[in-house]
């Protein structure tokens, strides 16, 4: 087999693994999964009313009050439930990183990368499952999306690349933790992020400096694009803003991982 | 020392530091192929670096080294590629089972499905784990544990196997068991072990060679006999039952020392048939009678104690 062979192979093995992990481990999905689920609900039944009432037609998907709120709000969910399935990626990473079979896999004729190939395919597999669950329930409360096919596959890559770039950070920041409880903590700001976005609240209504912080954060881009790409909102320039953030966060993530993984044990 | 195929590990002029602390100062090893060498030495002394080094997890700070034919540092995957390492941390996946924690090392090692399944069954079989394969591995007991860590070490069959403190929180039986796997693992396969250890009956048991490291240095290299020849500490100890009996006895015997209060008599020697006989003679011809006999060679303890340069009541007292 060639080199490019064995990677694949061998990053498959780790994929495998890691897939299992996490069917062993079925509270870590749980509690990550659960988190975006009670905020949709929270946000719907209790903020919703008045909220959507603040809203024009024009933003909640031709819906008025409690079923525009939730149109309004169901992407900002979704992408919250991206940065609460990450934190499940860095927890996963350390626990590998502190434990003894990391050293065993890195005495071993296997591919280098393999190790964080097969958490990061496996971390993208999670989220993606995470994501369609809680945009089932966001539908059985009563979400209508109007995208045709094509908004849905272009929604789907939209989530998936800022996921994979979230999932790379992630990765860094399990790697970069001394501890799984520390991995565990480092990656919540993420969780925060949707709220100071055009998440929850159009971020014209918010004061001076949030409105900007609001507006340029990277949460903002993509979910106004997703919200595009469901609901028929304007788009305009949120779908470049998306994709080079996406980018821009995956690249710098990856190789400040890379660098991490192979500095790591090298003391 | 050198077998007909070469060392299967040589290091020469191995240092390391972190930092101002100096960890390995010039080390030097080469381990023929096919044998057991012991590497004995406190906490702290270095073992562990030494391990980490040959096994290509941390560079070294200088040295040539090779194992198994090939170069530590411009090589590593050549080495990782005829190696085994069971470290001093537990290497399993908790979450996984014993069968699918060999089955990983089975595939890691790209043995096809057929190989893979059968090489599995037969190390199961070999670690006393078929019983256990089904069971996750948090259920494991401690001894369970280091058998299934050393079973995924060798799925790839590798040539060299380093052995980390191998028997480090065992009970008796444990370690037993695992004196006995190692010991089967040599005589079957004719691997190569580098072992580590801070028990020095471990590595008079288990080791062809044993190398003291102290403070990042090897103090003393030899067989157990060897260095057990190389202190001072061999004696008979004749006890009495009469304190007239040991002062006649204390007469007879040039270079005894005695102990009134358990009235004993300590009488150097190497315990040689000889010297024993020539012991007892001396003996009866001056009329005095033995309650009881003991000959005490000089064990690793006495070994460890005088090359590592700290007395044993230090020693304990670090205990």
């Amino acid at each position: 087999m060639s080199a490019l062979a064995y990677t694949i192979t061998d990053s498959t093995t780790m994929l495998g693994r890691n897939l299992r992990r996490l069917r062993r481990y079925p509270s870590l999905t749980l509690m990550l999964v659960g988190m975006p689920i009670v905020f949709l609900l929270l946000f719907v039944y209790v903020f919703g009313g008045q909220l959507g009432a603040g809203l024009g037609r024009g933003l909640a998907g031709g819906h008025a009050g409690r079923a525009g709120y939730l149109n309004y709000l169901t992407p900002g969910i979704l992408l919250m439930t991206v940065a609460a399935a990450v934190q499940g990626t860095a927890i996963v990473v350390a626990m590998d990183m502190t434990g003894g079979i990391i050293d065993r896999f890195r005495t071993m004729a296997i591919a280098r990368a393999c190790v964080l190939t097969g958490h990061v395919l496996a971390s993208l597999i999670q989220t993606l499952v995470s994501i369609v669950v809680v945009l089932g329930v966001a539908i059985a409360l009563g979400f209508r999306p109007t995208a045709d096919p094509a908004d849905w596959l272009a929604a789907i890559g939209v989530i998936a690349l800022f996921a994979f770039a979230l999932i790379w950070l992630a990765t860094a920041l399990g790697l970069a933790a001394k501890s799984v409880e520390t991995a565990s903590n480092t990656p919540m700001f993420l969780t925060l992020l949707p709220f100071l976005s055009s998440g929850f609240v159009v971020a014209a209504s918010m004061p001076a400096g949030l409105r900007q912080f609001a507006t340029y954060q990277p949460f903002t881009p993509v979910i106004e694009t997703l919200r595009g790409l469901l609901t028929g909102t304007h788009i305009g320039g949120n779908a470049i803003g998306a994709i080079a953030w996406s980018v821009g966060i995956g690249v710098a993530s990856y190789l400040w991982a890379i660098r991490l993984y192979n500095q790591r044990h090298a003391r | 020392m050198i077998g007909a195929g070469g060392p299967a590990i040589e290091a020469a002029g191995l240092c390391k530091s972190y930092g101002d602390a100096l960890v390995l100062d010039n080390v030097e090893l080469a381990v023929a192929e096919g044998t057991i060498f012991g590497l004995l030495g406190p906490n702290g002394a270095g073992k562990t670096t030494i391990v980490r080094i040959l096994s290509t997890l941390i560079p070294a700070d200088c040295g040539r080294m090779r194992v198994a034919g090939r170069d530590v540092v411009a090589d590593p995957d050549g080495v990782r590629g005829s190696i085994g390492v069971t470290g001093q941390f537990s290497a399993v996946d908790d979450l996984f089972t014993g069968e699918e924690n060999l089955r990983l090392m089975a595939d890691l090692n790209h043995l096809g499905r057929t190989e893979g399944r059968r090489r599995v069954g037969e190390l199961l079989d070999a670690f006393d784990l078929a019983d256990a394969a089904r069971k996750p591995v948090s259920t494991y007991s401690g001894g369970m544990r280091r058998r299934l860590d050393l079973a995924m070490t060798l799925v790839g069959s590798p040539r060299v196997i380093f052995l980390d403190e191998p028997t480090t929180g065992l009970d008796p039986r444990g370690r037993r068991t695992m004196w006995e796997a190692i010991r089967d693992l040599v005589a079957t396969e004719r691997v190569t072990i580098f072992l580590t250890t801070q028990y020095l009956d471990e590595a008079d048991q288990l080791a062809d060679q044993i190398a003291v490291l102290d403070r990042g240095r090897i103090v003393a290299e030899g067989t157990p006999g060897q260095l057990k020849r190389r202190i001072p500490g061999g004696h008979l100890r004749l006890q009495f039952t009469a304190p007239d009996a040991l002062e006649a006895a204390e007469r007879a015997l040039e270079g005894a020392s005695r102990n009134e209060e358990h009235l004993t008599l300590q009488v150097p020697g190497d315990g040689s048939v000889a010297a024993l006989r020539r012991v007892l003679e001396e003996l009866d011809d001056a009329g005095v009678e033995i309650a009881q006999l003991s000959i005490h060679t000089p064990d690793l303890d006495d070994v460890f104690f005088a090359l590592t340069e700290r007395p044993a009541a230090q020693q304990a007292a670090v205990l």
